[in-house]
């Protein structure tokens, strides 16, 4: 053995493996002909809330289910449960964004032949979810009023990987000073493709639009078995079509 | 924040690839990471001593190089490199159109690593 340094190519993306898991999901999923949605938030900005009140706009046209993920307990698991809505809890022990492994666990407990929708409530993080594709068909994002406009400047990862935001609780705009024009700007400088809706899951307003981008885009992927369709947070790395 | 799984993936790969080369010790390791990535360097590095304990690659060292985010102008085709700060803020050098895409800049790719 010489003691010489010796240099060794490697080349190698960290998340290639979780990318290639991610794409096949997509493909079981095209099979399957269920549309999964991750839906990612800080905590708080009212993701259970937002995905119960876009399961009642669109109860009957699609059967849903719900994988919850929480770092460690089952309140929005057994409040979904409670409205006779399939829901799988994923204890993510620590773990502060879920990847494509532990969405396909949670889709092993789900009968997936008898699902039209499955929302992924990822864990309540800004930073981390954005990095790992999860498998998702699309990716959404929910931003409270609360959270303040500077987001898209402090957070901007997720909002580039997102095909939709959601700025939720827009009932309290007269109460606060939101710019929702800066905002916009701000998003779109990192993301002209995402489609913005203005909502408020507590009150209702502007549910109906944005449940109509969802039923247009999960039938078009129901619809459309041959397609591949790849979210982007997968969109850097050039992973294998189904 | 996720500095554990993704120091684990680093360690795996880093494994993977000095085994059956008769390499005895790893002594760095070059990583090339995003701008957008918000892991802390001085973290990846903490983490990966702790986890190299006992292999070949403990007590190597990370040299870390952060590329700049890429972005590309719908308008114009151009693209251009922008620091993270500037994100959310910029627009087009060429023609000033603020409908950007970004490119580059989530990266984390292991490059190479010397052995001994």
């Amino acid at each position: 053995m010489s003691d010489a340094v010796r240099l060794i190519e490697i080349k190698e993306e960290i998340h290639a493996d979780n990318q290639r898991l991610a794409q096949g999901l997509r493909c079981q999923l095209e099979e399957k002909k269920t549309f999964l949605l991750n839906v990612m938030s800080s905590p708080g900005a009212g993701k259970t809330r937002t995905i119960l009140k876009t399961i009642d706009a669109l109860r009957d046209r699609f059967r849903f289910g719900v994988l919850e993920a929480d770092i460690d307990s089952m309140v929005d698991a057994e409040l979904i449960a409670a409205r006779g809505i399939s829901a799988v809890q994923l204890r993510t022990g620590g773990f502060c964004h879920l990847d494509a492994a532990m969405v396909a666990k949670g889709l092993d407990a789900l009968d997936l032949d008898a699902l039209d929708v499955v929302f992924i409530e990822n864990v309540g993080n800004l930073v981390c979810p954005a990095e790992f594709d999860t498998g998702a068909v699309k990716n959404a994002m929910i931003l409270s009023v609360p959270e303040g406009d500077d987001k898209p400047l402090k957070y901007p990862l997720m909002f580039t990987v997102s095909d939709v935001l959601l700025v939720n609780k827009i009932d309290y705009l007269p109460f606060s000073d939101f710019n929702l024009e800066a905002m916009r700007e701000r998003v779109l400088r990192l993301n002209p493709h995402i489609e913005i809706f203005e909502i408020s899951a507590k009150t209702g307003q502007g549910v109906e639009q944005w449940a109509a981008w969802l039923s247009r885009e999960a039938s078009s992927f129901i619809g459309s078995a041959s397609r591949s369709s790849r979210p982007r947070i997968g969109k850097f790395l050039d992973t294998s079509r189904c | 924040m996720h500095e554990l799984q993704i120091t684990e993936r680093i360690l795996d790969v880093v494994l993977k690839h000095a085994a059956g080369q008769d390499v005895s010790k790893v002594v760095r390791i070059h990583l090339r990471i995003g701008a957008l990535s918000d892991l802390e360097d001085e973290w990846i590095q903490h983490y990966f001593d702790y986890l190299s304990r006992g292999t070949v690659a403990e007590n190597a060292q990370l040299a870390i190089t952060r590329t700049g985010a890429v972005l590309n102008c719908q308008s114009c085709s151009c693209s251009f490199e922008v620091k993270r700060e500037e994100l959310g803020r910029a627009h087009c050098p060429d023609c000033g159109e603020t409908g950007l895409e970004l490119v580059a800049g989530r990266e984390y790719v292991i490059e190479n690593m010397e052995v001994l």
